[in-house]
């Protein structure tokens, strides 16, 4: 999966959390899950469990520390499906 | 100080009647909320009917966020939520805000959170998938899920309590928020109360052989307080909330006045004298009901009506015997009686907040509701008060004032007076 792909379905792992839904359709790796989405904090662990499920991977707590914006998110998915920095 | 409180909003999610005009269609018409359940045939229940709202779940979405719908499952919130919700807009007042409410407190009930959450919780743990669990788990699970949700909603500030004394919870509820306004620490309190019995809590009411198991293959008979046949309680789930308000502050803002809490008293018998986990103690609900009348100021003979607990079980005739000697009434002397739970069975601790707006309704619209199922009073009960004070179709007249108690487990009792407002 390129990075773009991967940000296409990760979109669809974020839809649920956010209500800024102006602000997911214009997300790039830059985007900050809590202060560009306003993502209750608390949900960043459902969004790791979804990620998880649909990427059929796991992800560690030292990762999942990592996440905090989408390119990270992208960056910690690929190294776990085995694919490294893409 | 001592201030009047006076309802200013109503909502209710009830097994025959979800939204307000729906559930007063319901009981001015005697219409029946209780359904049969294949499940519960299945699962070897004796009793396999019960009293579930036709709620429309994904409705909730019109009350809260979508980021908050999704992953809400616990069924007594949503009721809770969507009975509060719509109390507060009936009151006139806006669900956004950005500000906190400092002067408006919610007082909410239940008595068992949700066992789906925590049977989830339990499958997940026992499968050694504790990290699958996720962050929506525990506020569902916490037995102050449904006021968390209410208070975070409407942005209250006041004093927001959660409060448990199983059947008797919805009236308490109702109770405690009259107090805090009465003494001058609220301005106005959201207060009821929700339950959603689910298979667990079901199973092990049924398992005490205190269910109505007679009448599965008809379930708008199952339920039937006051009767000779009379064999059980039927279970119920649902919700109810109330605006209660500082009268000044309601005359202040020009809100309509539904009726007027007058006073109400909450105690226990202590499980001593006849009292027991399960059974009131006659002399406890007897001080209860005295108290309730003599802190409104009333007289016994002024109430018109008295919405009883009545669940369909051998306590009835004690309840009315209770009631009798409280008022000091008896014969044709004896007011109005009428038990909601034979139209929507006993939904445990929403069933004093539904039954209190029951008995407003009947206030506001000048009515007496029906008791179905009661072709056959129990001679028990008639040898204490007269057949005319139990109306099996709808009476019209004027209702000044209500009496309404619950009696739970813990042998906790609590009545309330409710008037029709007169400034």
């Amino acid at each position: 999966m390129t990075r773009q792909e991967i940000l296409d379905e990760l979109k669809k792992v974020l839809t649920p959390y956010t209500a800024d839904k102006e602000a997911l359709a214009k997300v790039d790796e830059n985007t900050d899950l809590i202060k560009d989405l306003k993502i209750n904090s608390a949900n960043l662990v459902d969004i790791i469990i979804d990620a998880e499920s649909k990427y059929n991977i796991e992800i560690d707590y030292d990762s999942a520390d990592r996440m905090t914006n989408v390119g990270s998110c992208i960056d910690v998915i690929s190294e776990k499906m085995g694919q490294g920095q893409v | 100080m001592n201030k009047r409180v006076v309802v200013t909003g109503l909502g209710v999610v009830s097994p025959n009647g979800v939204g307000i005009p729906d559930f007063l269609n319901a009981i001015q018409n005697g219409v029946s909320g209780i359904r049969f359940n294949p499940l519960y045939e299945e699962l070897k229940f004796s009793c396999q009917v019960a009293g579930t709202p036709l709620f429309d779940w994904e409705g909730l979405k019109n009350y809260i966020s979508e980021v908050s719908f999704y992953g809400l499952k616990a069924r007594g919130i949503g009721y809770g939520l969507q009975a509060a919700l719509d109390a507060w807009t009936d009151a006139g007042n806006q669900i956004e805000s950005e500000e906190t409410d400092w002067d408006t407190g919610c007082i909410f009930g239940n008595s068992i959170a949700d066992t789906e959450a925590m049977k989830n919780v339990i499958t997940r743990v026992d499968n050694k998938e504790v990290k699958k669990l996720g962050s929506r788990v525990v506020e569902q699970a916490m037995n102050s899920g449904v006021t968390s949700y209410i208070s975070g909603r409407l942005g209250l500030g006041n004093k927001v309590i959660t409060n448990s004394a199983a059947c008797a919870t919805g009236t308490q509820a109702i109770l405690m928020g009259y107090e805090y306004i009465k003494h001058g620490y609220a301005k106005r309190m959201l207060v009821g109360s929700t339950e959603h019995v689910d298979t667990y809590v079901f199973g092990a009411f049924d398992s005490m052989r205190v269910l109505s198991r007679k009448f599965n293959d008809q379930p708008d008979r199952a339920s039937r307080p006051m009767s000779t046949t009379a064999g059980g309680f039927v279970p119920g789930s649902g919700s109810a909330a109330l605006v209660l308000e500082d009268l000044d502050y309601a005359l202040a803002r020009g809100a309509k006045i539904y009726a007027e809490v007058l006073g109400g008293s909450s105690n226990s018998g202590g499980q001593r004298g006849g009292g027991s986990m399960t059974a009131p103690a006659p002399a406890g609900v007897i001080r209860s009901i005295e108290e309730a009348v003599k802190l409104s100021g009333i007289e016994p003979n002024q109430i018109d009506l008295i919405s009883g607990h009545l669940t369909a079980t051998l306590a009835d005739r004690f309840e009315i015997q209770n009631w009798s000697t409280a008022l000091g009434r008896s014969g044709d002397d004896f007011p109005f009686v009428n038990s909601l739970k034979s139209m929507i069975g006993h939904s445990l601790s929403a069933a004093g907040s539904i039954e209190s707006v029951a008995s407003i309704l009947q206030i506001v619209h000048g009515f007496v509701h029906p008791n179905v199922n009661l072709e056959d009073p129990n001679p028990e009960i008639t040898n204490i008060i007269g057949n005319n004070c139990l109306p099996t179709t709808i009476v019209k007249t004027d209702v000044n004032i209500v009496a309404k108690a619950n009696f739970g487990f813990g042998d906790v009792n609590s009545c309330l007076i409710f008037s029709k407002f007169n400034n």
